[in-house]
């Protein structure tokens, strides 16, 4: 009786009786989901422009976030701060514009036509030589990510709210409505969805799959560079950064493998019920539900609606 | 950094290949000692200094004398990632590496202590998990190859029970208080939790455990937790990312730094950087000293990287998690030396290495020989206590001057207590492994 009362009776009379609290918590989840987002869009990025799973995803945030700082460290030769996060911004774009050149050429290029799974695992390859070389070139150890963002909390109505989460939220739904731009109504997005479909048919038609390639990993890296600027300023800069692809993978279960906005609804879905269900239901669990909750999430909603959320519907003829 | 080191790791395969060569010749005898490090991966921040002051300590001893009483030492690093498949790989690998076979190993994480116990003991290898680790290992009649000294983490449980008793005016107002025990969801987090359950009963204060699971990058419906709760205390018992990202949560719903205290390895440098001036204040475990400012540093400095053969950055050294790596080092060549002095040869092995482990004991005088005065409190192993029960200080990180500061006196455990729960305990997994208790007597 007592388990049954916990469990569906005094979590949501605390959401009515502590509201405060309970907004706090959806806040604190929503935050958290854009950060997930952030993740999951340099997945749905790839996915939808080349059918792969980029496994190496979380270690390109984690690389682009070593680069950033790595260069912050090397450069800081007395200009000031401003211009060191610039110069060192433009110059992370840079190696991972030359990131995706690389990869185009001694990763994807061989491989074209080969089966998905082949892809799959040359991108786990990519993520174990891309870890090696940001540890060789910069080394292991934690790094503190200063690029001047806001730090603090703002108290509002008793609400806290961190600003970095709020920057963060800015920065995703900046990325999110140029992507949906890019991809819908330029003649380089609407190449990037024919290569999705069919390799051959793309290069049929005179799409230089060559160039589709480096385009949509070059994004997928500015995407990165984002994501782990976001997450490296909260926790500092350190090789567990790339674990945090694990975050996105049940984003993308429910949001969808092909959808931007589904990487964005799913991100808040998957933030906000972890935290609801972490905290408004620990007496039934004792806590530390937030990774497995997720997942679980993601496939009640798997059972439904196998494609996601927004995902397209596969249909094929046998 | 990296550079370097993997220049050392070639280097030290260039000698086993060149002494693999020239194995007709008769070799020189060596203490094999291997060292199970995590120089990569999501905890390698923690893993590269502790290395590196265990690499450097041992270097320094070959460089400076010899070795240790003039037989050199062979430090074999395995790569772990903090992997515990891996790390019982690199046990098998490496027990019977060399002449002497492997002496000790420092397994560098709860869990492969845990995976270890039965093996090395099997095997008759001493398993040094100095500070962390079973808690109950501390009883040498059930536990003989297994050493926790110099405290345990119930020990240190217990201690921060009494430094908030302290703060809060004495033991009796601890009653009606509420402290939350934030940890990674692991068998190292949840050791602390049997200890404040027994002292939250008897002290009369709420416990409220909190679970974070690996790695601990996203903490924030913990944090919420926290600030429902309103615990009047945290402790954490935390590692890698987590504690970072605990104590940037924190100061985000602005919980008091003094009084957030964290485990001695929630307690280094890597942990307070990344918030800055929000963990100035944090309170910290320890046991021992912080900095540079002793004896068997300057001379490491001197032997080893003044001759640039040191295992990382030069100011790094001195750094808490180095200077832990380099007193598990110190720690293993005063037991080999009283290994050497019980048996009456310099060619031991790790059974004859285990005796020297028990009867290790710290004085002011063997601090200060081996260049640590001030560095800790003495304390004596025994075949029957494995812990020592050493004494345990509380450190604070000051943001403005970036360093730790010791904020305590030496604190002793809770011995009564803690002694009681390892018999127990110790008790139970005999019983339930079919171990009869050796006698000590």
């Amino acid at each position: 009786m007592d388990f049954l009362y916990e469990l569906l009776v005094q979590p949501f009379a605390d959401m009515i009786f502590e509201p405060l609290f309970f907004i706090e918590t959806v806040v604190k989840g929503l935050m958290a989901g854009v950060l997930y987002s952030l993740v999951a869009l340099g997945f749905v990025l790839i996915f939808k422009a080349s059918g792969v799973f980029n496994f190496a995803q979380g270690t390109m945030a984690l690389f682009a976030a070593l680069t950033l700082t790595g260069l912050m460290e090397k450069l800081d030769l007395g200009m000031p701060h401003w211009m060191l996060v610039i110069l060192c911004l433009a110059l992370t774009v840079v190696v991972m514009i030359v990131l995706a050149v690389v990869v185009e050429r001694f990763v994807l290029r061989p491989l074209v036509n080969q089966e998905l799974i082949i892809l799959f695992m040359a991108t786990l390859g990519l993520s174990y030589v891309l870890e090696g070389v940001g540890d060789l070139a910069w080394g292991s150890d934690v790094k503190v990510l200063d690029l001047g963002l806001p730090e603090g909390v703002w108290d509002i109505g008793g609400v806290f709210v961190e600003q970095l989460d709020v920057i963060a939220a800015v920065a995703a739904g900046g990325m999110v409505a140029v992507l949906a731009v890019f991809f819908s109504k330029t003649r380089i997005g609407r190449a990037l969805r024919a290569v999705a479909d069919d390799h051959q048919a793309a290069l049929s038609v005179g799409i230089s799959l060559q160039q589709i390639w480096v385009i949509v990993w070059s994004v997928a890296g500015l995407v990165a560079l984002v994501a782990g600027v976001m997450w490296g300023s909260k926790s500092g800069v350190q090789f567990s950064l790339s674990l945090i692809a694990l975050k996105a993978l049940p984003v993308l279960i429910l949001g969808g493998f092909t959808s931007i906005p589904g990487a964005i609804i799913g991100g808040l879905i998957i933030g906000v019920g972890e935290k609801v269900a972490e905290v408004f239901w620990y007496h039934i669990h004792g806590g530390a539900v937030e990774n497995w909750f997720a997942y679980m999430l993601a496939l009640v909603f798997l059972m439904f609606r196998p494609q996601g959320l927004f995902g397209d519907k596969i249909i094929e003829r046998v | 950094m990296k550079f370097r080191t993997m220049a050392i790791a070639a280097a030290s395969a260039a000698a086993m290949v060149a002494g693999a060569g020239f194995a007709t010749v008769a070799a020189a005898y060596e203490y094999t000692v291997p060292n199970l490090v995590y120089r990569t991966g999501p905890y390698a921040p923690n893993g590269i200094p502790l290395a590196n002051g265990f690499i450097d300590y041992m270097n320094m001893l070959n460089e400076r004398d010899g070795g240790i009483d003039g037989v050199k030492v062979n430090v074999i690093e395995c790569e772990t990632g903090y992997n515990t498949k891996v790390s019982v790989e690199c046990y098998e690998n490496l027990k019977n590496e060399g002449e002497s076979g492997a002496l000790i190993f420092n397994p560098h994480s709860t869990g492969v202590t845990y995976a270890l116990i039965p093996k090395a003991t099997a095997d008759e290898i001493p398993i040094l998990s100095m500070g962390y680790g079973r808690t109950s290992a501390a009883d040498g009649t059930v536990f003989p190859y297994i050493f926790n000294f110099p405290a345990t983490y119930w020990s240190q449980a217990s201690v921060f029970v009494k430094y908030v008793g302290a703060k809060e005016g004495g033991m009796d107002n601890l009653k009606g208080k509420k402290i939350a025990l934030v940890y990674h969801n692991s068998a190292y987090g949840k050791e602390p939790i049997k200890t404040l359950e027994v002292l939250a009963e008897k002290y009369g204060f709420e416990l409220m455990l909190l679970p974070v699971d690996h790695p601990g990058q996203e903490q924030k419906a913990t944090w919420l937790q926290v600030r429902r709760g309103k615990p009047d205390w945290v402790f954490m018992w935390g590692w890698g990312v987590m504690n970072q990202v605990a104590i940037k949560e924190a100061a985000a719903i602005r919980f008091p730094m003094d009084h957030f205290i964290g485990v001695w390895w929630s307690g280094s440098e890597n942990d307070v950087a990344p918030a800055g001036d929000a963990a100035d204040g944090y309170l910290a475990g320890t046991m021992h000293a912080p900095g540079r400012d002793f004896g068997a540093i300057k001379d490491i400095i001197t032997h080893v990287y003044d001759k640039g053969n040191g295992g990382g950055d030069l100011d790094r050294v001195g750094e808490v998690l180095y200077n832990r790596g380099m007193l598990e080092a110190i720690f293993t060549a005063q037991a080999i030396r009283n290994a050497v002095k019980i048996h009456g040869t310099k060619e031991i092995n790790g059974k004859q290495l285990r005796d020297g482990l028990e009867v290790l004991t710290v004085t002011e005088e063997s601090l200060s020989a081996d260049g640590l005065s001030n560095f800790m409190k003495p304390f004596k192993v025994t075949c029957e206590d494995h812990e020592g029960a050493g004494l345990i200080a509380i450190q604070q990180w000051n943001a403005k001057d970036q360093k730790w500061v010791l904020v305590s006196d030496w604190i002793e455990p809770m011995t009564d207590i803690v002694r009681g729960l390892v018999k127990e305990d110790a008790g139970a997994f005999a019983k339930e492994n079919n171990i009869t208790p050796r006698s000590c007597s």
